[in-house]
């Protein structure tokens, strides 16, 4: 593609393809299979995060960005940042399952020495765009990438995800404020709305929770910065994929898409319960997990 | 005879970094909505193309030089110390510290001399902080020279930087020959009794405060640090030697800063008597800024009666 333009993906082809469907699907659940096998491994590690992200992780990494995993340094990619670095292992096992690393290294994650640290880190593994962690950054740093973008001419599109409750950090609205400024439409930040935090304020929500938003907040707070503002259900694939086809084809703002996610998506008993955000898994619900996502533990699949 | 004033650090920060973008299209400029004081807008007159507004916000203005960084430009953050440094530390230490970014952190109104501000725009632990940051370059210019010389060094240097720069003309220390070199401390005066180590603005009012101890009759020898990390420990080692006996000054608390590293230096290679001079764990009010170098013990008649007090000949 040329140099200055951040072409759209072609429209309908892509979104109306079911076998394209089916295959980022596949790899979605390919993704929430790794996830949960890694952190079981790990005894460590975020559940609820990943698994609320995994369907948006797939439409990016195997349809929407312009990558490439066997040239992770190429200049003119679109970058990613997961600003809610603790769900990194959903990341990780997106970008294994795409061919960045091996699948087995997933096995490594949080290990001393692995280039799969809890949180992202930028110096250790090749593909990762920046370092996370510390909730509120991302949004700026993918504002700068956007911003390096136009400066220099590349067409680059720079994405990043972020969290609901990471959204309630100062740092999200001050780049709220400041990217439009500059007419970045070429930024698109992916809330993860799957409406719990790791704790949350005490009341009559889920086990006694509160949401991090009450509804419409994240949408109209967005909209009120000079955002343009997509909705999407997070676990609708064709939804998805006409959503970010519709982030891509920018009109002078940048663009926050409102993902509607459920924590823990694809495992009954996490679905929900703002506890599985960070809590380890016991050897009976791993094997109802990876069940659950279609890999019963003790076939081919489950067996490495 | 005291040292002669030279320009206001900002001005020079403002035409170097200016003159710097000139020939490298890489460079940008980033303001925390402070450039008519900073003098940024000296570079925004220059490429406004490339003199990047980032309003009120400086958490997000550290991470957006972080992604700018990735890009292959190379941006010079400037906003007040006190915004620069503690507020978004943060940022700094993630995505700019920890990721190697190359980024360079050249904010203004470093020290006392800020405009009668008062202690909110005061930052008396920038140098602590920063140098004990892994992976932060700190550098404390003593001059409009020297500002140049290593404003220069940090656009050639691959990676994150600090580089304070001081409000208001101060005075000057060196001449044109002079070549800045990153990690080495210089002997400024040479001398035999009792050797003074300083930093940044401060140390050309401690040369003049040798002036003053030679006319009573102290021979001092004075060692300048303007890089606070990577530290020059042989420097420091051979000034002790030098004359046994080691008093650092500086415009900053003496905890952390070039008294804490002076002393982590001479207690591990060369255990020395060592006093400290400096801001003795407060915070500063605003005032003009001679007075305010009285009250805190700074200029260098004061600096020359604390060290005769030291050394028991007051």
């Amino acid at each position: 593609m040329s140099a200055g333009s951040a072409a759209p993906l072609p429209a309908g082809s892509a979104e109306s393809d079911t076998a394209e469907i089916a295959r980022l699907e596949e790899a979605a659940r390919r993704i929430r299979v790794e996830v949960v096998r890694a952190v079981n491994h790990a005894r460590a590690g975020h559940l609820g995060g990943p698994l609320s992200a995994a369907d948006i992780l797939a439409a990016l990494y195997f349809s929407v960005m312009r990558i490439r995993p066997e040239e992770p340094g190429w200049p003119d990619r679109d970058r990613f940042i997961l600003s809610k670095g603790h769900s990194s292992i959903g990341l990780y096992a997106a970008m294994a399952l795409r061919g960045y690393f091996p699948v087995e290294e997933l096995l490594t994650f949080d290990a001393a020495h692995s280039r799969l640290q809890g949180h992202p880190d930028m110096t250790r593994l090749p593909g990762l765009d920046m370092s996370s962690g510390s909730l509120g950054m991302g949004i700026s740093a993918a504002m700068g990438m956007a911003l390096g973008a136009r400066l220099t001419g590349k067409g680059v599109r720079a994405w990043v995800m972020l969290g609901d409750g990471e959204c309630q950090e100062g740092e999200v609205w001050e780049a709220a404020m400041a990217a439009p400024r500059y007419g970045l439409d070429n930024l698109v930040a992916i809330i993860d709305h799957n409406k719990l935090q790791q704790y949350g304020w005490p009341g009559d929500g889920p086990d006694g929770r509160m949401p991090p938003q009450v509804p419409g907040e994240l949408a109209g707070k967005w909209a009120a910065f000079g955002w343009r503002v997509l909705e999407v259900d997070g676990h609708d694939m064709p939804a998805i994929l006409s959503v970010l086809g519709d982030a891509t084809r920018g009109d002078g703002r940048p663009t926050a898409v409102v993902a509607h996610t459920v924590k823990g998506k694809g495992v009954s008993y996490m679905e929900g319960h703002y506890f599985w955000h960070t809590r380890t898994i016991k050897p009976e619900e791993f094997q109802i997990a990876m069940a659950e996502l279609g890999e019963p533990v003790g076939t081919e699949g489950g067996a490495r | 005879m005291t040292l002669p004033m030279g320009r206001a650090m900002r001005e020079v920060f403002g035409e170097t970094v200016a003159a710097l973008a000139a020939e490298d299209p890489r460079i940008v400029m980033l303001d925390g909505d402070v450039g008519s004081s900073t003098r940024a807008d000296i570079f925004e007159k220059a490429h406004p193309d490339r003199y990047l507004q980032m309003g009120i916000a400086e958490q997000n203005m550290m991470g957006v030089a972080a992604g700018l960084s990735t890009m292959g430009l190379i941006p010079f953050v400037s906003t007040f110390v006190s915004f620069a440094v503690v507020r978004p530390l943060d940022q700094i230490r993630v995505l700019i510290a920890q990721t190697g970014a190359n980024v360079k952190i050249t904010p203004g109104y470093a020290g006392m001399f800020t405009g009668q501000t008062g202690m909110s725009h005061i930052i008396v632990d920038d140098l602590a902080i920063m140098r004990a940051m892994p992976g932060m370059v700190t550098v404390a210019p003593a001059d409009d020279v020297e500002a140049d010389l290593a404003l220069r060094w940090a656009a050639s240097y691959r990676g994150p930087c600090y580089v304070r720069i001081v409000r208001d003309a101060t005075q000057r220390l060196f001449d044109t020959s002079y070549r800045f070199e990153l990690g080495k401390a210089v002997v400024v005066r040479e001398g035999r009794d009792v050797t003074l180590m300083a930093t940044g603005t401060q140390t050309p009012r401690v040369v003049d405060a040798a002036e003053l101890l030679a006319a009573r009759g102290v021979d001092a020898h004075v060692l300048h640090v303007p890089t606070l990390k990577p530290l020059d420990d042989d420097a420091i080692v051979a000034a002790a030697n030098r004359t046994g006996r080691v008093i650092t000054v500086e415009e900053h608390t003496v905890l952390g800063g070039l008294g804490g590293a002076v002393a982590e230096v001479l207690g591990e290679r060369r255990p020395t008597q060592l006093n400290r001079i400096g801001l003795q764990d407060t915070y500063v009010q605003s005032g003009p800024n001679d007075e305010l170098l009285d009250i805190y013990g700074l200029s260098a008649a004061r600096v020359a009666e604390q060290v005769l007090a030291i050394l028991g000949r007051a």
